[in-house]
This record gives structure tokens, sequence and C-alpha cells, in this order.
């Protein structure tokens, strides 16, 4: 299918969807055959337009802003700190095997952990402001940026080593030179993923306590069965999800253009 | 004057894993290559060539024995020699002209400086108006350029190749293969060009040394090349003197090459 042709079936579902969802949750429009009270279905599933209205008055009255830049505040500093450590981490483990092996156990048990259940942690540490958000976040983010370095190390091509190596390169501009680039390309093949769970981390640690995000705003909606907020919530962040995720692919063309994208011709 | 390069009974052995019995690849060899000179190694393949290179090179330590440069016994990496590999040595997230100055770089060149000299080596091997391209973007044979280009910047008084252009078409090969005789008559520096291609090696080489099939490899002929410079390598074939010399090697050769042959059979079959 041509590209416009694509995008207006791709609309034209998504308008299907809602029409469809209003047309079952409108109350008293279609008899009742699960609940017997007309205004259950709206009650669970809440009312498209209604929906929308609320996104609406949240961006005309301009409240959500301040919740959308904390929740972007959190996930770009879980991000990158989460990504510096791991890097670092993934650096130093990838290249001394001693401290690999005294350590893989405990990195592969943190790994396992469901690291949700640290937010109660984190909240008592770094108090209910942006800090205990971030520090899930960094958890997240940490281990597969960590994990993606760590590989890459160890793939890094003995030619090139041994090549720099021939060039008179030290052991710190080995590091620097082909180690570093090396591992940063790994960072960033795993950019949508981390960035992602950064995302998560930030949306999970404000639902579970805090006083602004928009994790916080759902939180909020759901404490008053006000479930077309919630919608609306999910809907903000989904679409904020889309925006960033489009960002990452930018910074990602940018940032590895020497490597051969995949149609392009290998050679000229 | 002492050899640039020169093996004084050289033994390499490794060291089995899962328990089987150690393997001695270079055995006993004794070879030196005088300053300036054009040396061609050529063997049957899994001969140990590369070996007798990575000792040169510095990256392995040879079992027993020495290797001097100029007279001086080596030890580390070997800081005098450029060293041009058969596979993809460049570093693919710089550009042609980032590695080209690499070397220029390690050795706190000022940028600037680095810069202008990285630009002359790119015109020199043909590449002027390339600098920016990352190595995806360029072909094969501009890639091996670039890696030439990369060795030679920083003037090295020996050069050690291993197979560099084996991976390249014929008329790639026989162009770069020019170009480095162009270059190295400008400058002569102390070459070791491993090869498994005899034609490859005799149109290039002062000298061709002739390696036993392995384990235990040890130089068995060793033939001086006394065709007239400057060569073109196409051309030099043609030439009835080529086609005597490549004969005599051949011969001596053709022995060693069977044995490698049967011997890498026998351990596919095994």
């Amino acid at each position: 299918m041509k590209r416009p042709r694509l995008w207006l079936w791709q609309v034209l579902i998504l308008a299907a969807v809602f029409v469809a969802w209003q047309l079952l949750t409108q109350p008293g429009l279609i008899p009742p055959f699960v609940w017997d009270n007309p205004d259950r279905a709206a009650f669970f599933f809440g009312e498209p337009v209604k929906m929308l209205k609320v996104i609406w008055a949240w961006f005309s009255d301009g409240t959500i802003y301040k919740h959308l830049w904390v929740t972007l505040e959190e996930t770009v500093l879980a991000f990158v700190i989460g990504a510096v450590l791991g890097l670092a981490m993934g650096l130093w483990l990838g290249l001394s095997a001693t401290a690999s092996a005294l350590l893989d156990p405990y990195i592969t048990a943190m790994n396992a952990m469901p690291r949700v259940v640290l937010a109660p942690i984190f909240m008592v540490w770094f108090g209910l402001g942006i800090w205990s958000k971030v520090a899930l976040g960094v958890t997240l983010v940490f281990f597969i940026v960590f994990f993606n370095v760590y590989q890459g190390v160890k793939e890094v091509s003995p030619v090139v080593l041994n090549n720099t190596v021939m060039l008179g390169a030290s052991r710190r501009q080995l590091l620097r030179h082909v180690y570093l680039p090396s591992a940063t390309s790994w960072v960033f093949s795993s950019l949508h993923t981390s960035v992602g769970m950064a995302f998560v981390g930030a949306v999970v640690g404000e639902y579970l306590g805090s006083a602004s995000g928009v994790g916080y705003v759902i939180q909020q909606a759901e404490g008053a069965f006000d479930i077309n907020s919630v919608f609306a919530g999910i809907l903000v962040l989904t679409a904020f999800a889309l925006v960033l995720d489009y960002a990452v692919t930018h910074a990602e063309r940018r940032l590895l253009r020497w490597r051969p994208a995949q149609s392009e011709t290998e050679q000229l | 004057m002492p050899a640039a390069v020169s093996f004084e009974n050289i033994t390499c052995t490794f060291a089995a894993r899962n328990g089987g019995r150690p393997y001695t690849a270079v055995k006993d060899v004794t070879l030196s290559i005088g300053e300036g000179e054009f040396v061609s190694v050529v063997g049957p393949t899994g001969c140990g060539k590369s070996t007798l290179l990575n000792v040169a090179a510095g990256f392995l330590r040879p079992s027993s024995g020495t290797i001097r440069l100029f007279g001086e016994p080596l030890s580390g990496i070997n800081r005098r020699a450029g060293y041009m590999f058969q596979a993809e040595a460049l570093m693919p997230w710089r550009s042609a002209l980032g590695n080209v100055t690499a070397g220029l770089e390690f050795r706190g060149i000022e940028a600037a400086q680095a810069r202008r000299r990285g630009e002359d080596w790119l015109a020199r091997v043909g590449l002027s108006g390339f600098g920016d391209r990352y190595p995806h973007q360029l072909s094969g044979g501009m890639r091996k350029r670039v890696s030439l280009a990369q060795m030679l910047i920083l003037d090295p008084p020996i050069l050690l190749m291993d197979e560099p252009f084996s991976a390249l078409d014929i008329q790639t090969r026989q162009l770069m293969e020019n170009e480095l005789l162009d270059l190295w008559s400008a400058n002569r520096k102390s070459v070791i060009f491993i090869t498994h291609d005899l034609e490859e090696a005799i149109s290039l080489s002062d000298r061709v040394v002739v390696l036993s099939a392995g384990p235990q490899t040890h130089p068995m002929g060793d033939f001086p090349i006394a065709l007239a410079r400057p060569r073109d390598v196409s051309e030099v074939r043609l030439m009835p003197e080529f086609i005597a010399l490549h004969d005599r090697i051949w011969h001596a050769m053709k022995d060693e090459v069977l044995k490698g042959y049967a011997q890498t059979r026998n351990r596919v079959a095994g």
C-alpha cells in the first residue's frame, strides 16, 4: 500500500475504535446486556467524548504542562544517570576478567529482582520529589545499558584493536578511541528500550506516591473514581511516549551516522 | 649493518586446549630482512605465515629464539613497524581522514598539522575528497587505500603485511599492488609481505621465502628476484624471466602445498 493510503486507513481504524467505544458506553444508547444499570458501562470504561473533553481542558488551561514537564525531567535524568553508570560498569567488567568473575552472580541476581519493589525504599531514601522516581528509572535503565555495553566490549573486533595498537595507541587511548566508541554504539542501539524503561520508572514511581507528574494525575483521578480522567491520562502518556520515541529515532540517526543503515548500500 | 628484522631460531609452540598435544606452529626459523628490502613469504595454507608476522609485530612472544630489529632485541609491541591486516581494520566510527590521522593523534601531533598531513596522504593514495566518508561508505579497495595511508603516514621503517589484498578482486588487487610498489620505491622500507599467491610474491619482491607445510614450519627455499624495477605487476608477469622464476619456485613449493592440502583434508575428515 502507498504511504498516504496507509495513513488514511490507520486514521480510519483509530476513528472506528473510538466510535465503537463511544457507542458501547453511551448510557441508554443500546439496551444493557451485561449490566442491568445503563450507566455501568460508562462507569467502567469511560466515554471517549468526555475523555477528549478532559484532555482539551488540561491543555487549554495549561495544568497538564507542569505534570508533563516533571515526567519528562524524571525520564531524562533517569536515562542519563542510568546510561552513564551502565556504560562505566559495562566497560569496567568487560575489560577486567577478575571483576566480572567476582561480580557476575550479584549482577544476575540484581537483574532478576523485580525492581518495582524498590520503589518504597527509594521513597524513604529520596522523599516524594522527583529523585525517588529517577532512582527507580535508573535501576531499570542501568541493566539494559550495562548488558549491552558488556557484550559490546567483548565483541570489539580484535583486528581493529590490534591495528590501533600498532598505530601506537596506549592503553588509555585504546579505551578512549576503541572501547568507548564501540560501547557507545551499543548504548545507542538499545536507546529505544532504555528510554522506554526510564519512562516506565518515572510513571510507576509517580503513581506509587508523588505530588506531580502524569502518573500522579492518573492516580488522583483513580482515587476519585473519575474513569474518564484516568483514560485521558493514559492517552496523554501514550502520545508523550510516541513523541519521546520519535526524538530518540532522530537522535539515533544523527549519532550513528557512521553505521551502515539497513537500506543503505554497502558501497559507493 | 644489522638487518632491519632478523628472526633467530624462532620457535612458537601453542599449549593445546582440552588436553591434546601442544602444537608447534613454527620451528627454528632463522630469517633476516635487510634494510629497504621487500621480502615475500609464501607457503601453503595454515603453515604459520601469520604466526611469524605476529612475532615480528610483537603480538606474540616466541617460545624460544630472539627477534631483533636493527640489531636490538624486540620486547613488547614493535613500535617501528606498520602492520596491514588481511581483514577490515579501520575504526568504523572514524571518517577516512580520522582513520588516517589516528596514529598522529596517538602521538600527540597537533590537530591542524595532522589534518594537513592526513589530507596529503589521502591524495597520495588517490582518495582526495573522500576524507569525510565513513569506512562503510567506501568500497573494499578504497578501504585498503585508507589502511595503507594510515600505516604509511607514520613513516615506519618496517612494514608487515598479512595478505593485505587477498580479499580484493583481481583488477583492484593489481592496481593496489602497483600503488604499493610506487609508494615503496619513493621511500624504501623493509617489507615482510605474507601471501599465498606466488605471482603476487614474485612481482612485488626482491626476495621470496618459501615456507614448508605446518606444523613445525621452517623456511625451505630463498629465491632472489632479480627483475628490473620499476615494475608493473601486470606486465612483469609476461616476462620470460618471471615465468622461469615462477617455475622454479613452484617446483620447490609443490610438494609442500600438497602436503599442506593433505593435512587440511585429513583434519577435516578426522
